[in-house]
C-alpha cells in the first residue's frame, strides 16, 4: 500500500548565553570534566535556582524569528525522573505555559515553499553527561552540561518526508544561527532532535499511531532515521500488523533504531509548577526591544540575493547558509562592490582559506573594502585573475591594500595594445609553423601562441587582448 | 544568674559595656550543654571548638570598638536542616549523616557576618517531617519541662535547647507549624516570618512554597533582634522579597490600644483542650484590658486546610527529596544489582518511615490521572484560604489563636498514629498556606504545669505589628520568666 508519512520534530537547541540557566557557572563546551559546575547546578541540598534573564530573551528572540506568539506570563515546571546525570532528580522545564506558541517557518522544498507550523518553544535546563568506563563496569558523571540552557522547539506534524524534515532542520539551524541564540553545532550536541513518525494511507486525513525516536543528532542522521522508521512501519502495516505507540532509540552507527520503552513503560513525569521560581513576566516593551535586535532572516536575505542582486539560486544559498560569509558579503554590497565578482571570490578562494585555517569570515585579516578594491582592479583590467589570486594570498598574509600589493609585486597587467602587438609580432615571427597548423585545423596552436606571448610578457600581458590579437592574425592567414 | 540563662539583649548590653566576654558566654553555654544535654538531647552536633573561635573573633571586634550587631558574640543553635559550611548538616536523617556542606545557608552567613556564635546543630524530625522530633534518625529530644514528653516538632531541638538554656537563641524552620508548635510546647517565643522575608537559600527544602526560617528566643525583644539579623533580600532566592525592612526593635512598644484582634471560631472548637482554650481566652481578656478590641469571627475554609497542606507539602517533598538518590552524596546502599536497585535500596535504607510515607503521598498526588483531583484541588483551596485571610485582615490587625490543640504529649504517644499526629497541625498550617507571619508567645501553663503558647497571625510583611502585640502581652505577663528546672 502507499503510505503518507506524517512527521513532527522536537528540536533541542543549546542557547549560547555566557552563563548557565539557573546559576552563574560558565556555559562553555569542551571544558575539563566537572570544572564548570557549582552547588546549584549539581543540585546540592538547600540550593535554589535563579533564572538567567538572557535565557528568556534568547527564547523570545527565537520565538519572534519563528513567528510565534509570546506569552505575557510564563511559568516553569518540574519534570521528575531519576537518572544519574540529573542531580536534582527533576529537570526544570515548562509544561503548560511555554514562552512561545503558534508560530511557523517557511521551508524551501525543491523550489516550492512549504509552511511548517511551530506548536511551541519552551525553555529548560540540560542534564549532565554520563561517561562509561572502557571496561563497562563503572560510570562517571560530568556535570558541566547540567544547567546549560536549552530551548525545545516543537513542530506541528506538518512534515511529509524525511527530506522535508532534514530541510526543516537545516532551516531552523540557520535561523537560530542567524539570530545568534545558538551555535547549533550538532557535533557538540548543541542541536539535537526527537522525531515523531506515523504513517497513514495516502488520501486519509486520520493520523496513524506514532512512534517517537530519540537520540538523533546529525542532519544526515535525521533523514536516515526517518527513512528507516518509515520503512519499519510500512513493513509492519503491509504485513497486517499494528504500530505500537512507543519510544525508540536511533543508533546512527548501525543505521537502525531499537525499542527504548513501550507505552506501558512510559514515564510519568509528575509535572508540577516549580515552587522555587517566580512566574516569568514579559511585557510588550521587552518584546519590542528584542524584536528590534532581529537581523534579516535567511529566507528574506536569499530572496534579496536572487532578486535585487541577481545571484543564482545556488550561490545565494551558499552565502545565506554561512552567516559570517553573508555578513562579509552584505558589507561588500553595501559599499558598492561588484556583487558577482565578490560572491565568486567569497565562495571560491576565500572560502578555501577560511576552511583551511578553520576560521570564520569575521576573522579574515582584510576588510570588505579591500575585497571590493581587488574586484575593481580586476574589472579595470589592471591585473589578471591569476595575478589577483596572488594578491589575495598576500592580502591574507599582510592585510595590505590590494593596490599596494599589486605595486609591490609589480603585477599590473600590460594593457597597452602597441606594447602587446610588438610581443605578438615577435612570437609569430619565431613560429611561422603555427599559421599552417592553425589553417590545418589544429586550433590548439592558438593556446600555444597565447602562452608564448604571456611568457614573453612575464605573465603581465592582458590575456584577453593577446588572445584577440593572435586570433585575428591566424584567422586572417587561414582565410587568405 | 548564670550567663547561659540570660537573653540576647541582656548579654549584648553586658558585652558592649565590656563587663563580660563572648568567650565567657560561650563557655557558660558549653558548660550547660555538658550538664544537661544528656537529659534533653537537643543537639545533633555541638561545634565547641569553632564556637570558641567565633567567640574570640567577636570579642576582638568588640574590644576594637567596632559597631557590632546585637547578636555579636551570642551563642546560637541552628536547626540541622540549615546548611553550615564545614559543619555536618544531616536533616536528622541517615541519608545525610555524613553530609558536610561546602557552603553556608543565607541565614548562617548572616549570623556569622553579625558575629553570632554557632554552638551546634539542633535536632529535628527527619527532613522536618513531624510534630514531635521523634522521627529523628539520631535521638529523641525531651521536653525540658517534663522529660517524658516531646518538645514538639519539627524544630523540637531548637525549642528545647533555648528552653534548657543550652543556647541563647536558635533558628528553626516552619513548614506547617514547625517553629510555633514546639515554641508552644517549650514556652519560648517562636516566629514564622512572612514567606519571602527570610531567604531559604541553604535550607534543605521540605516544601518549597511553605518553608520559612525563623528565630526561637527567650523573649519577644530577642525575637526582634534575631529577626533583624536574618531578614532581608537575597538574590540567590527567587522567592525572597526585595522590600525595605523596618528595625524590628523599634516595633517593641507596650501599647495595643485600639488594636483590633479577631479570634477564629474554627480554631477554638472541638478538639481544643479545655486548658488551652481557657488560656487563650485569658490572653484575649488580657488584650482587652490593655485596650485592644477582641472579637470572635469565622475563618472559612479552615476545614480544608489540613488536607490541602498535606497534599501540597507532600507533593513538593516528593520532588525535593528525590535528589537523595545515593549517587552524588549521602547514603548509598552497600550492595546493589543495577541502577534501579541502587536507587531503591539507598532510599529504602536511608529514609525513615515518616519521610517515606510523605514521599509516597506526594508521588501519588502528582501522578498522572490524580493531579487534578489532588494537587490542583489543593492549590484551589490554597487560593481560597488566602482570600479568607485577606477578608479577615480587612477587619482585624491580628488574629489570635492557640498554636496547638494540646500541650506537649508523651514521648511515643502519637508516633504510631500518623493521622492523629497530622490532625494536631490544624492551628498552624493555614498560616503557611497563606504565606503569612505567625508568632507564638508563652501564655500560660496547663494544670500539669506544661506550657501553652498563644499564636498571633499578622498581615504579610507586618511582623512589626506581631512583635508589638507580643511585646505588650509579655510586658503585662510573666509566663516567659518561668523556666524549667532540670
Amino acid at each position: 500500500m502507499n503510505y503518507e508519512s506524517v512527521i513532527g520534530l522536537e528540536v533541542h537547541a543549546e542557547l549560547s548565553t555566557n552563563t548557565k540557566i539557573y546559576c552563574s557557572c560558565k556555559n562553555e563546551f569542551g571544558l575539563d570534566v566537572n570544572t564548570s559546575c557549582c552547588p546549584i547546578c549539581t543540585g546540592m541540598p538547600g540550593t535554589l535556582p535563579v533564572l538567567n534573564k538572557k535565557v528568556v530573551e534568547y527564547a523570545i528572540k527565537a520565538g519572534l524569528a519563528l513567528n510565534c506568539s509570546i506569552t505575557r506570563e510564563g511559568k516553569q515546571d518540574r519534570k521528575n525522573y531519576f537518572y544519574p546525570d540529573l542531580p536534582k532528580a527533576y529537570q526544570i522545564s515548562q509544561f503548560d505555559l511555554p514562552l512561545c506558541t503558534d508560530g511557523y517557518v517557511d521551508i524551501d522544498v525543491n523550489g516550492e515553499k512549504k509552511r511548517i507550523g511551530i506548536t511551541r518553544i519552551h525553555i529548560e535546563e540540560d542534564a549532565g553527561k554520563l561517561i562509561h568506563s572502557v571496561m563497562g563496569d563503572e560510570s562517571y558523571v560530568d556535570f558541566n552540561r547540567c544547567g546549560v540552557p536549552l530551548i525545545e522547539i516543537v513542530s506541528e506534524p506538518d512534515l511529509r518526508s524525511a527530506e522535508e524534515a532534514r530541510i526543516y532542520l537545516e532551516t531552523l539551524k540557520s535561523i537560530l544561527q542567524y539570530i545568534e541564540v545558538s551555535d547549533c553545532k550538532m557535533e557538540e550536541g548543541s542541536l539535537r532532535c526527537d522525531i515523531n513518525v506515523s504513517l497513514r494511507p495516502v488520501g486519509s486525513d486520520k493520523f496513524g499511531t506514532r512512534s517517537e525516536m530519540k537520540n538523533v543528532s546529525t542532519l544526515s542522521g535525521t533523514q536516515r532515521a526517518i527513512e528507516y522508521e518509515i520503512g519499519r512501519q510500512s513493513e509492519i502495516l503491509d504485513n497486517g500488523g499494528v504500530i505500537e505507540q512507543e519510544t525508540r532509540r536511533w543508533d546512527d552507527a548501525k543505521g537502525e533504531n531499537v525499542l527504548l520503552r513501550s507505552k506501558e513503560e512510559a514515564h510519568d513525569y509528575r509535572y508540577f509548577p516549580e515552587p522555587d521560581l517566580m512566574p516569568i513576566v514579559v511585557d510588550d516593551e521587552w518584546i519590542e526591544s528584542i524584536r528590534a535586535t532581529l537581523p534579516e532572516m535567511p529566507d528574506v536575505k536569499k530572496a534579496r540575493y536572487t532578486g535585487e542582486l541577481g545571484l543564482g539560486d545556488y550561490e545565494a544559498g551558499i552565502i545565506v547558509g554561512n552567516k559570517s560569509m553573508a555578513r562579509f558579503f552584505d558589507k561588500c554590497v553595501e559599499l558598492g562592490g561588484n556583487v558577482k565578482a565578490v560572491a565568486n571570490w567569497l565562495q571560491g578562494d576565500i572560502m578555501k582559506v577560511v576552511k583551511e585555517q578553520d576560521i570564520t569570515f569575521d576573522d579574515i585579516s582584510f576588510t570588505p573594502e579591500d575585497l571590493n578594491e581587488l574586484a575593481s582592479i580586476v574589472d579595470k583590467g589592471t591585473i589578471s585573475i591569476t595575478a589577483a589570486k596572488k594578491v589575495l594570498a598576500k592580502m591574507f598574509e599582510t592585510a595590505e591594500k590590494p593596490s599596494k600589493i599589486v605595486d609591490d609585486l609589480g603585477l599590473a597587467q600590460i594593457n597597452d595594445e602597441s606594447a602587446i602587438e610588438a610581443m605578438v609580432n615577435d612570437v609569430l615571427d619565431k613560429n611561422p609553423q603555427s599559421f599552417e597548423d592553425y589553417k590545418n585545423g589544429k586550433t590548439r596552436a592558438l593556446g600555444f601562441l597565447v602562452g608564448m606571448v604571456m611568457k614573453e610578457s612575464k605573465g603581465k600581458g592582458n590575456p584577453q587582448i593577446i588572445n584577440k590579437m593572435i586570433l585575428e592574425r591566424l584567422e586572417a592567414y587561414k582565410n587568405s | 544568674m548564670n550567663l547561659h540563662e540570660k537573653t540576647i539583649h541582656e548579654l549584648s548590653s553586658m558585652l558592649k559595656a565590656k563587663e563580660i566576654s563572648s568567650v565567657e558566654i560561650t563557655e557558660s553555654v558549653l558548660g550547660r550543654i555538658d550538664a544537661v544535654e544528656d537529659k534533653v538531647g537537643g543537639y545533633i552536633s555541638v561545634a565547641a571548638e569553632s564556637a570558641l573561635e567565633q567567640a574570640k573573633v567577636a570579642d576582638e571586634k568588640i574590644a576594637a570598638g567596632e559597631s557590632v550587631s546585637d547578636i555579636c558574640g551570642i551563642p546560637v543553635a541552628v536547626k540541622d536542616n540549615i546548611c553550615t559550611n564545614g559543619i555536618a548538616t544531616t536533616c536528622a536523617s541517615k541519608m545525610l549523616e555524613t553530609f558536610v556542606p561546602p557552603y553556608d545557608a543565607f541565614v548562617s552567613k548572616k549570623i556569622k557576618e553579625n558575629g553570632g556564635v554557632i554552638v551546634g546543630k539542633a535536632n529535628m524530625d527527619e527532613f522536618a517531617m513531624g510534630s514531635s522530633t521523634e522521627t529523628s534518625y539520631f535521638k529523641i529530644t525531651k521536653n525540658p519541662y517534663d522529660l517524658t514528653k516531646v518538645p514538639g516538632g519539627s524544630s523540637g531541638g531548637s525549642a528545647a535547647v533555648v528552653a534548657a538554656d543550652e543556647a541563647i537563641f536558635s533558628l528553626g524552620s516552619d513548614t506547617g507549624g514547625s517553629i510555633r508548635q514546639p515554641a508552644s510546647f517549650c514556652s519560648v517565643v517562636g516566629l514564622k516570618p512572612t514567606y519571602g522575608l527570610v531567604s531559604r537559600f541553604g535550607l534543605v527544602a521540605f516544601a518549597s512554597s511553605l518553608d520559612q526560617i525563623g528565630p526561637m528566643t527567650k523573649d519577644v525583644t530577642d525575637c526582634a533582634i534575631a529577626l533583624n539579623a536574618i531578614a532581608g533580600h537575597d538574590s540567590m532566592d527567587s522567592t525572597s522579597a526585595n522590600i525595605k525592612l523596618p528595625d524590628y526593635k523599634s516595633a517593641l512598644v507596650n501599647d495595643v490600644k485600639g488594636m483590633k484582634i479577631g479570634i477564629p471560631a474554627e480554631y477554638m472548637g472541638e478538639g481544643i483542650a479545655p486548658d488551652v482554650k481557657t488560656i487563650i481566652l485569658a490572653a484575649a481578656k488580657k488584650y482587652e484590658e490593655m485596650g485592644a478590641i477582641v472579637e470572635e469571627f469565622s475563618l472559612p475554609m479552615t476545614d480544608y486546610a489540613l488536607s490541602a497542606y498535606y497534599i501540597i507539602s507532600s507533593a513538593e517533598a516528593s520532588s525535593n527529596l528525590a535528589r537523595f538518590d545515593g549517587i552524588k552524596y549521602g547514603y548509598r546502599t552497600k550492595e546493589f544489582e543495577d541502577l534501579n536497585d541502587l536507587y531503591a535500596k539507598s532510599r529504602t535504607e536511608g529514609f525513615g518511615s515518616e519521610v517515606k510515607r510523605r514521599i509516597m503521598l506526594g508521588t501519588y498526588a502528582l501522578s498522572s490521572g490524580y493531579y487534578d483531583a489532588y494537587y490542583k484541588k489543593a492549590q484551589q483551596v490554597r487560593t481560597l484560604i488566602k482570600k479568607s485571610f485577606n477578608d479577615a485582615f480587612a477587619k482585624y490587625d491580628l488574629i489570635l489563636s492557640p498554636a496547638y490543640p494540646n500541650t506537649a504529649f508523651e514521648i511515643g504517644g502519637k508516633i504510631s498514629d500518623a493521622v492523629q499526629m497530622y490532625l494536631g497541625d490544624i492551628c498552624t498550617v493555614s498560616v503557611n498556606i497563606a504565606g503569612l507571619p505567625g508568632i507564638v508567645v508563652p501564655a500560660g501553663f496547663d494544670t500539669n504545669g506544661m506550657p501553652v503558647g498563644m499564636q498571633l497571625i499578622g498581615k504579610a510583611f507586618d511582623e512589626a505589628t506581631l512583635l508589638r502585640a507580643s511585646y505588650a502581652f509579655e510586658q503585662n505577663t510573666d509566663y516567659h520568666t518561668i523556666r524549667p528546672t532540670l
